[in-house]
């Protein structure tokens, strides 16, 4: 069993966020960086099937200049086996398809049998890599998994649809998977993780030459038409405010 | 210019998604002034079809096949390719749902063509349709346009459009046709199923209570619990508390849990993340608490408080 995790480095939830002069993209250099939350439960997937069959290999494979090596040796360090680096510029890049091609280039090369991407990630949000990855190579594909049963030669999947509905999909591998959030507990590396994944391989490629078929023309801070009455003070004086909005505005007492 | 609407299936309704999505193209074809098809598919393709034809369109494209009956992304993603190239439009819309995200991609792989997503609004500059989605969990808003020639999918957010503004009219049926085999179909599914949700009915609540992220660990969830008992409000959460395993998945509020409109609702260190935000945003009073003032939720909150929930909520609880 051999399983492909794609994983991206994105900012953390309270990293700073400074938007640059030119409105194309944030200041790289203001944040601070962290392994994408479905990313991180679609690596924790793999490694979980790895052990359970007792074989295989789990191979990460990551899109982004240098400072993304962080994320892929920490994926290391929780226990994949070694990793692929698609090394180029991505301030300001959108565009999906073109992601997915880069990947497939990397990913043709190797038969995996998995392919298991987060649903989206939490900077661009475009959340259909993984789909397109695996409709690019001809494989079954699904997405927001939050189960997975691998058997030989197939997988199943318990899907999240809407308003608390599911669903089981099989499939025969090769296949591409979506990996919703909250599905498993994902692991914290060890010590020993930490120090073997020094010694584990990161392979670094270059990026194929196409073009984007979607651009980003500027970035800017969110403008809302709603009016919002903030309530300041100090604690003390902040709470007597709020009951007497909870009374007098909202009117719930 | 031609641009088409995917109207999904809700039990033989149209998702309400897809009737924001008509309002959507309505708006892009008075301004690009172009002609609007709406497609509909799959086993309840007649009573959708009836339906939408009550919409101002110009026709509604009935597409009726037995490997349709039955959702599979490969059988949806290839009918709604071959209707593209038969229709050749310059916009195709989708409103976004599961359902489209789990399909949608596949069309725009087939097509070589781009898949803007999840787009919260859209403006003509000459000539041209902008697009604009929020990023970074909501923190930022970013204008998107697709580069060379169409067709390009467009999928937008739900609410970005109100289906209040529909406008009414009369538009022709068509029957289209289309070739599907089921060797294109790589998945075997089973039918849908619902799961129990514990027996919280937090839709029907009048107050609500909601904890997020920021309450910190499991340990302080009763901090929440008391104010919540204190207003006679249910608790309710975001989506990283329940995999966080803090509170079952019967409290989470967003896209994947419950849809409420309480008369308030009271957002604990809740950042106000897009699948949340969906699932409150109709709330009557939107009440946030919360340390980070840039929090997306303060920009749909009618009250807000820039406060540490874990010093504030112990104090307002016994204030009451």
């Amino acid at each position: 069993m051999k399983i492909a995790v794609l994983v991206k480095q994105v900012p953390g939830s309270e990293s700073p966020l400074i938007i640059n002069s030119d409105h194309k993209w944030v200041d790289e250099g203001a944040i601070a960086y962290v392994m994408n939350e479905s990313d991180n439960y679609a690596l924790e997937e793999a490694l979980q099937i790895r052990e359970t069959k007792g074989e295989g290999e789990v191979v990460v494979v990551s899109l982004g200049p240098v400072r993304i090596q962080k994320v892929i040796r920490e994926a290391l360090a929780k226990g994949a086996d070694r990793a692929i680096h698609i090394q180029m510029d991505t301030v300001g890049e959108v565009d999906p398809l073109l992601t997915a091609s880069h990947f497939v280039n990397v990913l043709k090369e190797e038969n995996f049998d998995l392919i298991f991407s987060g649903l989206q990630s939490d900077d661009v949000g475009m959340g259909q890599t993984g789909i397109l990855i695996g409709e690019l190579m001809d494989m079954a594909t699904a997405s927001l998994a939050i189960k997975t049963e691998v058997e030989d030669g197939y997988i199943k999947v318990k899907r999240e649809l809407e308003a608390g509905w599911f669903q089981w999909v099989k499939m025969s591998l090769p296949a591409s998977i979506s990996i919703q959030s909250g599905l498993n507990t994902p692991r914290y590396p060890s010590l020993k993780g930490i120090m073997g994944a020094k010694k584990k391989e990161i392979k670094v490629v270059e990026p194929n030459s196409n073009k984007s078929k979607q651009s980003l023309e500027k970035v800017y801070l969110p403008q809302s038409d709603k009016q919002t009455v903030m309530i300041e003070g100090t604690v003390d004086q902040m709470v007597e405010k709020l009951i007497d909005t909870f009374r007098n505005d909202i009117k719930i007492f | 210019m031609k641009i088409l609407i995917m109207l999904e299936d809700n039990n033989g309704k149209i998702h309400r998604m897809g009737l924001e999505s008509i309002v959507a193209a309505q708006k892009m074809a008075s301004e690009l002034n172009g002609e609007l098809g709406a497609v509909v598919m799959g086993k309840n393709a007649d009573a959708l079809a009836d339906e939408a034809a009550s919409y101002k369109l110009d026709e509604v494209i009935k597409v009726k096949d037995s490997l349709l009956d039955n959702y599979s992304a490969d059988g949806y993603a290839e009918a709604v390719k071959q209707i593209i190239e038969k229709e050749n439009p310059s916009y195709v819309l989708f409103g976004h749902s599961y359902q489209v995200r789990d399909y949608a991609p596949k069309v725009s792989a087939k097509l070589m063509q781009p898949f803007l997503v999840d787009n919260v609004a859209v403006k003509v500059e000459n000539g041209k349709a902008v697009f604009t989605k929020q990023m970074f969990n909501a923190k930022l808003f970013s204008d998107i346009v697709p580069n060379g020639e169409g067709p390009y999918l467009i999928s937008f957010q739900s609410a970005a459009f109100s289906s209040d503004a529909l406008e009414r009219g009369s538009a022709s049926i068509i029957d289209a046709n289309i070739d599907l085999d089921s060797s294109m179909i790589k998945t075997e599914s089973e039918p849908p199923f619902k799961e129990e949700a514990g027996g919280l009915d937090l839709t029907a609540a009048d107050l609500i209570v909601s904890v997020g992220r920021g309450i910190g660990k499991e340990e302080n969830i009763p901090i929440a619990q008391d104010l919540a008992t204190a207003l006679g409000a249910e608790l309710a959460s975001s989506r990283p508390v329940v995999d966080a395993g803090w509170l079952p998945s019967a409290h989470q509020v967003g896209s994947s849990g419950q849809s409420v409109s309480p008369k308030m609702y009271l957002a604990l260190g809740i950042s106000g993340a897009i699948q949340h935000m969906v699932g409150m945003k109709g709330s009557k009073n939107i009440v946030a608490i919360n340390k980070d003032p840039d929090a997306p939720i303060f920009e749909v909150a009618d009250y807000g408080v820039v406060a540490d929930v874990l010093e504030l909520v112990p104090k307002l609880t016994e204030a009451l």
